[in-house]
This record gives structure tokens, C-alpha cells and sequence, in this order.
């Protein structure tokens, strides 16, 4: 039964209490049933409105039809009661206790989420890898990918019929037999060739780092692909140190797969830089013990080192080519290293076939999301 | 390249184990891959770089364990003859330089004859040395001398000829051993070939040779390729009583070059190419005979011959311990570093002041070393790469973007917001592809890995619709892919790499995206419903072109054949086709064997950098309330929206904030050839709330303009 307002006949001060008591009651209760906004807003029109609201009806009801000697008892009364019913009425909410079954939703249900793209691995691993290298200081350059001999070749210290060509299997462009050997077009084979631009455009000092995409003749399996991705680094300036080349890369390498990482350097050989070295990590996958459990560790061949890159001081020979430009080899000194993009996301991110970077397989893909 | 640890040891005393000499190689350069086998037949993996055929072979390596452990490496000899490795090539006699030709004779002088060496190119056959060994027994190498050449992965083939293979695998110098009854005249010749001259070389191919091949040749024909391979018809059988031995130095380009002419690479010709030790050649020739003599049989004719028409150039180098410290940035000392190349068994003499410098002369097997820093880089492989302390440079210069970087990233991020992923596809597409997408002159290749990858790719479209299809084959239908990258033209001549980028979607992915209950065209049917998939393409479209400052857009429908005629556009930025985009043809679909209807965009990335990234503008809020109204009109199907917003958007009406379709509905009572559309205007003034004879008077000019396209208002 709703609470209606009572009309009072006795006026006494306990009686006006216990009218008030039983007016809180009903408030109460009718406040503890609310359970939605619509009945909210009912439940507050009942009790404040201005035209009819229970408030209202108490006013018009106790406090006018109380007589001349207790107006002043019900004066304060029903002020009281008015204060207090008004807190309770703004401090009703919808009760949770009160959501009814239809009204409930199976929150396990999966979200519905909108597609989102992945960064490709192999880009995404070279975009960090290069941000590594510019917080050093090193600025990005780029250069053509189909290239001449002299800029791939020739200007990095590889003279025409030196067999240290062969071990870059290269691809070639097609009718260029009439034109000199220096001239010819063929598919850069590194990005060392953005070096020699770079220095022709640029005087020392000059520190970069040049991602980009290279091509070999390499038949496509898990660990080769005709075309694949490198990152290459230079850095020239009057007293730039082996020691300086060290420290470098142990730093980059360090920021790039974590700081326990160590790195060891081993004589190499490549005609553009002397002394060459080829840079080792610690293996990522074993943390250099070589075994993974009790099963040997197959990325780095249980040796407990991984190969990441091929570096060294620029040959002065190579400076010989723009010497012209500031590049004089009896006065400036420097380094540069080279590294294979998908090999180094082949590694942070365990993948074993390098193929898998280029279907643009979404399910592969989206994992990077 | 294998070599075994016990051979290796036959020159040097170590007191480490296998697997420590090979770290210790590795960690100079001497790189040791894998280990094989174990004890006697344990067999090192070797990657030697291309610089240091020096150390092709056990003795070169022993020199290198030598060297590490500072400790004695033992001399080879032939005949009582000091090894090349222990000898002073300085200490040869003049005179025995600057010969073209000599005669090898029987032990006393007084005696003919027996064999005439003819040098005629002496640039290119510097030294040849020979030696003849007679009645020898043609059989089967000994059991040693087998077993290590198969350990090493040689075929034995018989004692002479092993006797050759096990001495190049010994000390690096390869030689060659004729049957000298088969050879003509009594001599042989140092000659380059006669054009269209035959040999028939070992491996039994007959070749034809070039008057640029040098060959020896006996008084009537070529019996060998100089440095790569002998000739069958002088080999060596089971037949053979006489030998005679060739140990020669060979120019390495004439070799190189011949080797790659007639296609061969032999463990010879490796050799020669990268240069072989000058001074070995009479100790080869020494140690070849003393092998055959000990299994053939047999007994030496007279002397060795060596016929040495030029000198090899080997200056001393001067390496300044300044220049050590400049490149390395270690302290080192000048003893240090003398200790280091004599232990390699170069002889540096100290010159100046407490060894400021060292006039170096070098050992003939290490032609890889001229200059200062080929110097300095055996000092620091020596000394440890891992000993040097690491250092960061101190930097002055600037650091500069690339022009593009920043708006190529915004592009990414937007495709990616879109649910597009990167992808990364290969650079060569076939003739027929460049000749299908693209009108622009190729680059082919010259040794392309197959048909299919003929040529660079003039197109993105190619790549971007065989991982579409890669997607799909697999059942994988929610397809959304973006690829950025060049494509390669030759324009006047002269090649370029365009910057392009291109998108890819499968349609049932972009009906994914459509908004529940959102649909603009509610008619029924494939129609409405590819209308509705091309424009949640076509979103994706301006959103990525709203990357950059394009101004206004015009859409056309000139699009390339490849694309679905009907449902397709080209976007024009002032007047520049910006890219193009829509639904691929059915033919396209067809031949790609797709299973559902996919669409791409080519983005012209060279054009949209020129217009740059979109620079932010902003605007003051609206002070006044906006008001909408809504207006329903039939039109005939060739009245286009386009059309419509052009009447409204000519009236210049400055209170005209939107104009847009809310639904489109075609069948029904609408008749055919026509459709119902109902089109929302947003009206707003910057000067006060519009009163109702205001818009009244607006959206007259509005319902005037639409009639004369021909539309009817509906009630």
C-alpha cells in the first residue's frame, strides 16, 4: 500500500514524531525499490513535486491544519522532516540489489573490437633498430635500389673481377653491355652504396643510418629470399676509433634486445672496411649457456653466440673515392655496420622461416597487433 | 672448407684441446664454424675470408696457432730445401730472376735436354717451376695419404694425382702433374690461346678457348688452362711411366677470368685468383715429387727448374704507431705491436725514436697486405678485438629527417587505425604483370631467378593481389593489407624509383565495417549492397588522403582497365591524379583465380609528398544553434549525387554547413530507371539563431537547384 500523507489530529510532540517516523519509513522503502532511471525520476516527482509531491501535502496538510498553539512545534517539525526528506529523495540512486533478469547482460560475451593494422615485423624491427641509432645522434639516408656497379661496388673498395665480388650473388639489369663496367645497373646488393652518396653529398662529420631493401640471387627458402632488408651505419669525424665502433655497437645492441646482452667482436673481412669484424650477441634465446632446458639451443648452434652483423673502420680506400668532399683518410677516421632487418626480427621476435615475412599473411601479421 | 686438427698439429706442438684452438682461431679470424669427428679425426669447419687464402690450407692455419700461442712453427722442406714459410724471400740470388725460359737436364749438365719450359707472356706467368720424375708405378695412395684426404671431403683418385691434391691441401699451392710421354716436343708453352683452339680439360668437357685464355701447351696444342684445370689428354693413368710436375704463379685476374669464362671453379683457381704464395713454387714442386718418389716409385730427373720472368712487387710498409693508436684509440707500444707481426712472421724494423714507426717487409704468402692499415688490422686481430675497451664518440653535427618521414608515418598510422596491416611483398613481377598494370617502361633483369620475377615491378597492384590471393586460398576472407614502397621505371632513359603506396581489401572485409543499421542505400539486392561496401572503401580512401593537403578532391571515373569499370574512381588533387581506386575486374578476378571480389588503391606517394602533410587550421565554435532539414527527392538514375552537391554547393549559400544523403531507394513504387533519395541539409549562421523565414527562404533555393536537375520533391 502507498503511503499517503495522514491528516493529523493530534498535534502532541510525540505524535508528530511518530508521523514523521512513518513518513521516513515509506520514503525509505519506496527509495530502496527503485531500480531504473525511469522509476528515479517517478520516485523523486512523487515526493518533491511542487504540485501535488508528498512534500508539498505534508506543508499544505500538518503545518496549516495545526492549530494556533502548536503551530509553532509543527513549524519546526515539519521543517526538520522536510530537510531530512529532501536529502533522502537526492540521495536515492538505482539500487543494483533491484536489476531484474532482463535486464542483466552476459558481460563474458567477447568485445566487439574493431580491426586493428600491424606494423610489418621486418619494418617494425628496422624502424627501432634505426631509433636506437638516432637518439645517437645518427640521421636516416636513403639511396636508389637499383644501383650502379661503381656506387655498389667499385667506390666500396670491390675493383672490377675481384672475387670478393662473388660473395654477393647480384642481380643484374639487363642491356647494359655497351656502357663502361661503372656505369652498368644492377640490384644494390647492400645498402653500402647510400655511403658513398651520402659522403658525395654531405661533409664530415657525418654520422647516418640507412634502412632499406637489397636483392641477391638467392632462391627463396627458410633463410634466404631474393630480396630482403638491411640496415646500415656510418660514422665519420676526426677521431671516430675502433674502440668508438665497439662501444657503439655494444650500446645499440644493448637498447635493442635487452641490457643483459653481451657482444663479441671477431676479425672479418670486407673490402670496404679494415679491420672488419663481424659483431656476436649473446644468444637471446638460451642467454649464451647453449642449451635450452636439457635440449641443445639451435639458434645460435649451441655456441651461446648468435652472428648479428658485419663491421669495421672505413678503408681508407673508400675515403680515397671522396676525398675531394672533406674526406681525406690522413685526416678523418670512421666506422660503419651493416645488418640484416629480417634476420634481426627473425630473432626477437622467433620466427624460423624467413618466407613468411613476404605471403602478407594476416594471420601471420596480425600478431604483431 | 674442412681441415683436419691432426694435420694441422703435424707443424705445430699445441697444448690445447681441439675445441679451444678452434675459439682461438675463430677469435683471430681464422673462423672455425663447427667441429667434426673427434680425436685423430676431428675436422674443423673453416670459413676463411676471400682476403686470406694464405690460410686455405693446414700449414697456413698452423701459422696462425703459432702465432696466438707464441710458439714454433715447424719449416717444411722438399729436398733438404728450406720451407717458404721459414725462408727470407729477400735472400733469393738475382740472377735467377728474369728468365723466360730454361731447360730441364739430366743430372750431369753434359747431357741433352730433356725438357724445354718457354715462357711467352711473362706478365701473366710470372714463375714456373717443374720437376720430372721417371718410372713411377701408377696405384692406389697410400692409406694415410687416403684417409686424410677424405677426411678433408677429397676423392682419392691415384698416388700421383693425390700427391697434387694432398700438397695444395698441405700448404695452399696448387700444382698439376702431366704424363710426359703424352706431352709433344719436348717442351711446354706459356701461350695464350689461338681463337677457336680445342682442349679437352679434366672433367672431359671439350672446350673452345679464347685468344684471352692463357694456356700451357706442349710444342703441338694446349694441354692445360692456365691456374683452373689440366687437360685429359696428358692426365695422368694407370699407364703413366714418366711425370712431369707444374708448380707455377698465375696473374689472379687472367685466372679469374678464364675461370668464369668456361665456368669452372676449382680448388685451384680459388687459390690463384686470390694469390698464391710466390715463393712455394719450387717447394711444391719439391713436395709433390717427394711424395710421388715415396709412393709411385720411381726416381727425380736432374734438377727443378724454375723459370722466374718477373719478380713479384712486395715494398716494404711503413706503419707508424701514431696511425696504430689514431684507428684503434689503445695505447699500444711499440714493442707490442713488433712482437705481434713478427709472431705472424712479418720482419718490422723500428725506425725513428723509441719505435715511433716500423718499416715492415712482407712475408710473400700474404699478398692481402700493402698498406698501413692492412697493418693494423693484423696488430688489433692479433691483440684481441675483445681486449679494446669500448668507447662512445663525442658528436658536433646535426641530425636532419628525411623530408617525407614524417608524413609517410602519419600515412601508416592511419592505415593501420583502419585495420589495415603492413605488408611486404617482392620487387619483381613478370613482363606480363609490368604489360597488365602499367604502362611504364621496365627494368629487366639479366639473370632473373625465374619467369615470374622477370622484371622490377612497375606496379604495386601485381603483389598486392597475389597476397590477396595467397590470403584467400587459405580460407582466410577478412583480408585488409597496405604495402609502401617504390616502384622502378626507366622515364627518358634514365631510371627512377617512384614512391607509391597501395591497398588491398577484400570485400567481405569491408562489408565487415559497414555500421549496423546504417545503410545509405536500402534497397534490395547486390546493387545497394556493393554500393554500400565501395563507399566503406572509399572512407578509407579520404581518410588516407586526408593525410596530406591535398585541397579539394574530385572524383572521376577514369580508372585503369584493371578495375571494375562501374565501381571505381580516380582522385584528382588540382588537377593531378593523386590515386585511383575500387573494385578489381572481373577479368582481373578471373585470371588471379580469386574467391570473392576484392579492391585496391594505388596512391601516388611522389605527388602527395609534394602537397605535403596537412597542416592543422582551426576554426572558432558555432555561437548559434544549427538547424537540419530534410528533403526527399526522386531522380533518374544518371543524376549522381555529385551532381547534386554541385547545384546546392553553386548557390553559395553562406548558412549551408552540410549537405548530405541520409538514404537512397530504388524498386518499389519508384519505378524503374529512378530512385528516391533524401538529403540532409545543415543550415547555421554566424551572426544569430536562423528564423524561420530564413531557412524557409534557403531551402526553396535548395529545392529549386534539385529541381533542375530534374528531380521531383516528394510529399
Amino acid at each position: 500500500m502507498a503511503y499517503t500523507v495522514p491528516k493529523l489530529t493530534d498535534y502532541s510532540p510525540s505524535a508528530l514524531e511518530k508521523s514523521a517516523a512513518e513518513c521516513i519509513r515509506a520514503l525509505s522503502e519506496e527509495a530502496s525499490a527503485v531500480h531504473n532511471d525511469a522509476g528515479l525520476k517517478a520516485f523523486r516527482d512523487r515526493w518533491l513535486a511542487r504540485k501535488n509531491g508528498i512534500l508539498t501535502q505534508i506543508n499544505d496538510l500538518w503545518l496549516k491544519g495545526a492549530p494556533k498553539e502548536s503551530k509553532r512545534n509543527a513549524g519546526i517539525r515539519v521543517n526538520e522532516l522536510k530537510v531530512r526528506i529532501q536529502e533522502l529523495v537526492e540521495g536515492a540512486h538505482v539500487s543494483a540489489a533491484g536489476e531484474t533478469a532482463a535486464e542483466r547482460i552476459d558481460t563474458s560475451l567477447p568485445g566487439i573490437r574493431r580491426p586493428i593494422g600491424a606494423e610489418h615485423p621486418v619494418l617494425r624491427a628496422s624502424r627501432e633498430m634505426c631509433a636506437v641509432f638516432q637518439r645517437m645522434g645518427y640521421a636516416i639516408a636513403e639511396g636508389p635500389v637499383v644501383e650502379t656497379d661503381y656506387y655498389n661496388f667499385e667506390a666500396l673498395n670491390f675493383p672490377p673481377n675481384h672475387p670478393a665480388r662473388d660473395t654477393q650473388d647480384t642481380l643484374f639489369i639487363a642491356g647494359q653491355q655497351s656502357k663502361p663496367q661503372r656505369e652498368r645497373l644492377l640490384l644494390r646488393t647492400h645498402t653500402s652504396p647510400v655511403q658513398i652518396r651520402t659522403m658525395e653529398k654531405l661533409r664530415p662529420p657525418i654520422r647516418i643510418v640507412i634502412p632499406g631493401v637489397v636483392h641477391r640471387n638467392d632462391p627463396p627458402d627458410a633463410s634466404h629470399s631474393p630480396m630482403f632488408h638491411q640496415i646500415e651505419g656510418l660514422a665519420v669525424d676526426t677521431d671516430i676509433t675502433f674502440g668508438d665502433l665497439k662501444g657503439t655497437l655494444d650500446h645499440a645492441m644493448k637498447e635493442f634486445f635487452g641490457s643483459s646482452v653481451k657482444t663479441s667482436f671477431r676479425p672479418s673481412f670486407f673490402p670496404f672496411t679494415e679491420p672488419s669484424a663481424e659483431l656476436f650477441i649473446s644468444c637471446i634465446i638460451c642467454g649464451g649457456s647453449g642449451k635450452r632446458d636439457s635440449d641443445p639451443c639451435r639458434p645460435c648452434k649451441q655456441t651461446g653466440w648468435i652472428e648479428i652483423l658485419g663491421c669495421g673502420m672505413v678503408d681508407p680506400n673508400v675515403f680515397e673515392f671522396v676525398k675531394d668532399n672533406g674526406y681525406d683518410p690522413r685526416k678523418v677516421s670512421g666506422f660503419a655496420f651493416g645488418m640484416g632487418a629480417d634476420r634481426i626480427a627473425m630473432l626477437k621476435y622467433g620466427v624460423d622461416d624467413l618466407q613468411l615475412f613476404f605471403h602478407g599473411d594476416v594471420r601471420f601479421l596480425e600478431q604483431w597487433a | 672448407m674442412k681441415l683436419s686438427a691432426r694435420w694441422i698439429r703435424d707443424f705445430v706442438d699445441l697444448s690445447v684441446d681441439d675445441r679451444r684452438l678452434a675459439e682461438d682461431l675463430t677469435g683471430v679470424g681464422i673462423a672455425v664454424e663447427g667441429i667434426g669427428g673427434s680425436g685423430a679425426d676431428a675436422v674443423f669447419e673453416m670459413e676463411i675470408g676471400t682476403n686470406r687464402p694464405d690460410a686455405m690450407n693446414h700449414y697456413g692455419v698452423a701459422r696462425e696457432a703459432a702465432a696466438i700461442y707464441d710458439v714454433g712453427l715447424k719449416p717444411l722442406s722438399g729436398f733438404g730445401l728450406q720451407a717458404a714459410g721459414a725462408s727470407d724471400p729477400g735472400a733469393e740470388a738475382p740472377s735467377k730472376y728474369e728468365k723466360t725460359d730454361a731447360a730441364l737436364k739430366r743430372c750431369s749438365s753434359t747431357e741433352s735436354p730433356v725438357f724445354m719450359i718457354t715462357v711467352e707472356e711473362p706478365q701473366l706467368c710470372p714463375r714456373f717451376s717443374a720437376r720430372a720424375v721417371k718410372n713411377v708405378k701408377i696405384k692406389p695412395s697410400s692409406e694415410k695419404i687416403a684417409h686424410r684426404l677424405q677426411l678433408i671431403d677429397q676423392r682419392p683418385i691415384s698416388n700421383a694425382v693425390d700427391a697434387t691434391n694432398y700438397v695444395l691441401w698441405e700448404i695452399g699451392k696448387p700444382t698439376h702433374v702431366f704424363d710426359m710421354d703424352l706431352l709433344e716436343g719436348g717442351r711446354l708453352i706459356i701461350r695464350k690461346a689461338k681463337a677457336g683452339e680445342k682442349l679437352k680439360t679434366l672433367d672431359g668437357v671439350e672446350r673452345t678457348l679464347s685468344p684471352e685464355d692463357l694456356v700451357v701447351a706442349d710444342a703441338m696444342r694446349p694441354v692445360g688452362l692456365a691456374g683452373v684445370i689440366g687437360g685429359y689428354d696428358t692426365m695422368i693413368t694407370d699407364k703413366t711411366k714418366n711425370i712431369l710436375i707444374e708448380s707455377a704463379w698465375w696473374d689472379p685476374l687472367t685466372v679469374r677470368k678464364t675461370a668464369r669464362r668456361h665456368g669452372i671453379h676449382t680448388d685451384a683457381s680459388h687459390r690463384f685468383e686470390r694469390g698464391a704464395d710466390f715463393e712455394s713454387t719450387v717447394l711444391s714442386c719439391d713436395l709433390v715429387a717427394a711424395l710421388i718418389l715415396q709412393s709411385c716409385g720411381g726416381e727425380l730427373i736432374g734438377d727443378v727448374v724454375d723459370v722466374v720472368s718477373k719478380k713479384l712487387d712486395q715494398a716494404p710498409v711503413v706503419l707508424r704507431i701514431s696511425e696504430v693508436r689514431r684507428i684503434l684509440g689503445e695505447r699500444m707500444t711499440g714493442g707490442h705491436v713488433f712482437r705481434i707481426l713478427k709472431k705472424l712472421g712479418f720482419t718490422p724494423v723500428p725506425e725513428g725514436e723509441e719505435d715511433a714507426e716500423f718499416r715492415v717487409q712482407i712475408p710473400s704468402w700474404r699478398l692481402d697486405v700493402e698498406r698501413e692499415i692492412d697493418l693494423i688490422e693484423e696488430v688489433a686481430r692479433l691483440h684481441g678485438y675483445d681486449k679494446f675497451e669500448n668507447t662512445l664518440p663525442a658528436y658536433s653535427g646535426a641530425v636532419i629527417e628525411l623530408p617525407n618521414a614524417a608524413v609517410n608515418k602519419a600515412l601508416r598510422t592511419r592505415a593501420l587505425a583502419l585495420g589495415y596491416n603492413e605488408a611486404v611483398s617482392l620487387t619483381f613481377i613478370s613482363n606480363a604483370d609490368a604489360e597488365r598494370f602499367s604502362s611504364a617502361s621496365v627494368l629487366e633483369l639479366e639473370n632473373p631467378l625465374s619467369e615470374e620475377a622477370r622484371v622490377m615491378r612497375t606496379s604495386m597492384v601485381p603483389g598486392m593481389l597475389d597476397m590477396l590471393a595467397w590470403n584467400l586460398n587459405r580460407d582466410v576472407e577478412d583480408v585488409r593489407l597496405f604495402e609502401m614502397g617504390c616502384v622502378y621505371e626507366m622515364r627518358n632513359g634514365e631510371r627512377v624509383e617512384p614512391d607509391r603506396a597501395c591497398l588491398g581489401a577484400t570485400a567481405s572485409s569491408l562489408k565487415r565495417s559497414l555500421p549496423v543499421g546504417g545503410a545509405l542505400d536500402v534497397s534490395k539486392g547486390e546493387s545497394a549492397m556493393a554500393a554500400e561496401v565501395f563507399r566503406a572503401f572509399k572512407g578509407d580512401i579520404e581518410s588516407l588522403l586526408a593525410t596530406f593537403e591535398c585541397g579539394p578532391l574530385n572524383f572521376d571515373r577514369a580508372t585503369a582497365d584493371y578495375f571494375h569499370p562501374g565501381r571505381s574512381a580516380r582522385v584528382l588533387a588540382n588537377g593531378s591524379v593523386v590515386a585511383q581506386f575500387g573494385q578489381i575486374a572481373e577479368s582481373v578476378k578471373a585470371e588471379r583465380k580469386l574467391r570473392q571480389d576484392v579492391f585496391l588503391a594505388e596512391f601516388d606517394l611522389d605527388l602527395l609528398h609534394g602537397f605535403g602533410a596537412r597542416k592543422v587550421k582551426i576554426a572558432a565554435l558555432p555561437k548559434y544553434p544549427a538547424v537540419e532539414r530534410d528533403f526527399s527527392f526522386v531522380f533518374a538514375d544518371k543524376v549522381e549525387f555529385e551532381a547534386m552537391r554541385n547545384a546546392v554547393g553553386g548557390l553559395r549559400l553562406n548558412v549551408l554547413r552540410s549537405f548530405v544523403p541520409v538514404e537512397i531507394f530504388r524498386g518499389g513504387s519508384i519505378g524503374a530507371g529512378r530512385y528516391s533519395i533524401l538529403l540532409r541539409v545543415k543550415l547555421q549562421s554566424e551572426e544569430g539563431t536562423l528564423r524561420d523565414d530564413q531557412i524557409a527562404a534557403a531551402s526553396e533555393k535548395i529545392v529549386m537547384a534539385l529541381q533542375g536537375l530534374g528531380g521531383i520533391q516528394r510529399a
